[in-house]
């Protein structure tokens, strides 16, 4: 059994919770109930508001939101009255929101809503439509997040015994999943929340994501579970470090909020670059593992490149000149029969591996890089995250990494100014600022390029005589 | 706006149950009313330092300190803050004080 696995075990019999969750043990609704509708019943479905706009999103072949919601709409509909705790035709209100919204070109929900559950600060997001009289299903509507298991690996047992409780307490509808990773529960009444709270964790042993200032739900790609280039255990790490930082996830106590996320290698399958102000991406120290035979079979045809991700069209027999030796961003690739690579010029970019993944093999010492500041462009503008800790090791429980997360944190919830991200404080306060204050050398690595500007601070102490000079000393030697 | 009646007092608050009025319209009794609503049996000394700390905030500054503030000034840690007030120092404590609800992404 995977080491995760044991330890969340032994976590929940710890606090008691289940280890497994039964959907026998808690399931509301009958077999019957669950399939109450026939497909007549949702062509003969006549919602109760006029939706023109919103039926045309029917057509098409993506799969349509509003077809599910329709769905939904008869299948509560034809579900006993006590057995639901929000209005039978919220999603109908729901849909007439939305038309409305479509004829408006406005939304229809009012600014904010505070609303939450006893002991925490966030997890859940108020809202309250603003025609409440012509939509009284949708009142309110606020949503819950739920903390979703590392890279969202899901038993039926699980996913069934939520939708029940979620049918039960709450709207039916679900966003699978928010950007930041959690399961979203959308639209419920504020009086159903700590109801719905009790049932996660009483029934699910399942816990709510963050929302606010705070630690926001970590989330990791799909990591060594099914991906030959992951570099780290991603969801492990995700997972410890989840319940490492509970406090700080569910209470909020920061500027403003705080993302971590976990990306196994370089390809970013979780954007960790890009969407978290710390981000983990998986990387090695020492050499590609080459297997000759193999990139034979690659230049004879007999393996597809890029693992057949090119195969909807004829872009002619694979040539490793041109897709391989020649796109290497370094240059530091050779092929004469035999592939030879440069490793101490290789910036582990992933493309050979990504082209010849049956051939080339990431390294065997492996461990992560750490970036941090990313951002969207409120306030300072967009940001995408600094190196800043070029490779270390990943080694459970993560001490290493915690220690650091500390020195950062200890330095953002003293300096930074409110709703100021951890990337826009880094921009204000310097670099060599944040370096000092985590104890990071400065290192080549940690920049593109030189600054161009020559406004250069220096420190007092790295100046002989320091900032003290008596003009007089200076006017013997350059009178006026 | 919805109106709350409390021991014979009528209170205007919002959906989120935020005195509409504000601090302007405050008044002890309103305390009297939220504990309930707030999950506190009893208020402390330490409660009303809380409240009167985040009063004189908003009334100097205009707006609510930030946690780590409102922890430094009252030296009660978040950990206590959420002994005190169940719902947090935004949800809990501002809303018992009559401050504005917190707003931007909560």
């Amino acid at each position: 059994m995977p080491r995760i696995r044991e330890v969340a075990k032994e976590k929940a019999r710890e606090k008691g919770v289940k280890e497994e969750v039964k959907y026998e043990d808690i399931r509301i609704y009958t077999d019957e109930e669950l399939k109450n509708y026939t497909e007549d019943d949702i062509k003969a479905f006549k919602c109760k508001h006029d939706l023109p706009d919103v039926l045309e999103l029917e057509k098409g072949p993506w799969s349509s939101f509003v077809s599910d919601a329709i769905r939904e709409a008869v299948h509560r509909s034809k579900l006993p009255d006590d057995k639901m705790m929000m209005a039978k035709d919220c999603v109908e209100d729901l849909l007439g929101t939305l038309q409305l919204s479509y004829i408006d070109k406005e939304t229809h929900w009012k600014h904010g809503g505070i609303v939450g559950v006893f002991g925490y600060g966030g997890g859940v997001i108020g809202r309250y439509n603003d025609q409440q009289e012509t939509f009284p299903g949708v009142w309110s509507f606020h949503t819950l997040r739920i903390n979703q298991p590392a890279s969202k690996f899901y038993t039926t047992e699980w996913l069934r015994s939520i939708c029940d409780i979620w049918e039960y307490r709450g709207s039916g509808c679900m966003n699978l999943h928010g950007s930041t990773g959690d399961i979203v529960c959308l639209g419920t009444i504020t009086d159903q929340l700590e109801p719905m709270f009790f049932d996660l964790t009483y029934d699910m042993g399942q816990d709510l994501g963050g929302s606010g200032s705070n630690l926001r739900t970590p989330s990791c790609c799909i990591g060594k579970a099914r991906c030959e280039f992951a570099m780290f255990d991603t969801q492990e790490m995700c997972y410890e470090l989840t319940m490492h930082y509970q406090d700080e996830l569910h209470r909020p106590a920061f500027p403003y909020k705080f993302k971590f996320k976990f990306d196994g290698c370089p390809n970013g399958c979780v954007a960790a670059i890009a969407r978290s102000c710390m981000a983990y991406i998986g990387t090695w120290k020492d050499d590609i593992r080459i297997d000759q035979e193999a990139v034979k079979a690659y230049v004879a045809g007999e393996l597809a490149p890029n693992a057949g991700a090119m195969a909807g069209r004829d872009w002619g027999k694979f040539d490793i000149q041109k897709e391989v030796i020649e796109r290497c961003p370094t240059a530091c690739m050779e092929y004469d029969g035999g592939l030879k690579i440069d490793n101490k010029e290789c910036t582990r970019c992933m493309h050979c591996i990504n082209v010849m993944p049956r051939a080339l093999r990431v390294g065997a010492d492996t461990g992560f890089s750490i970036l941090f500041g990313a951002k969207a462009p409120i306030l300072e503008g967009a940001q995408m995250s600094t190196l800043t800790i070029p490779f270390m090791k990943s080694e459970y429980p993560y001490d290493n990494v915690k220690a650091l997360v500390d020195k950062v944190w200890d330095w953002w919830m003293e300096e930074g100014k409110n709703r100021e991200r951890l990337g826009e404080l880094i921009q204000r306060w310097s670099l060599p600022k944040f370096l000092e204050m985590i104890g990071v050398p400065p290192m080549p690595q940690m920049v593109r390029e030189p600054r161009s500007n020559p406004y250069v601070f220096w420190k007092r102490e790295d100046v002989p005589g320091a900032w003290h000079r008596d003009i007089n000393e200076f006017r013997k030697k350059h009178p006026r | 706006m919805a109106e709350v009646e409390h021991k014979g007092k009528k209170f205007e608050v919002d959906e989120d149950g935020f005195l509409a009025g504000g601090l302007d319209v405050w008044e002890p009794d309103w305390i009297d009313y939220v504990k309930t609503i707030e999950g506190i049996e009893e208020l402390n000394d330490e409660h009303w330092k809380c409240i009167h700390f985040l009063q004189d905030y908003y009334r100097t500054h205009g707006i609510a300190p930030m946690v780590r503030i409102f922890s430094k000034v009252t030296g009660y840690k978040l950990k206590h803050i959420y002994e005190l007030f169940p719902s947090g120092p935004g949800k809990g404590a501002c809303k018992m004080a009559g401050l504005p609800k917190p707003t931007g992404c909560v």
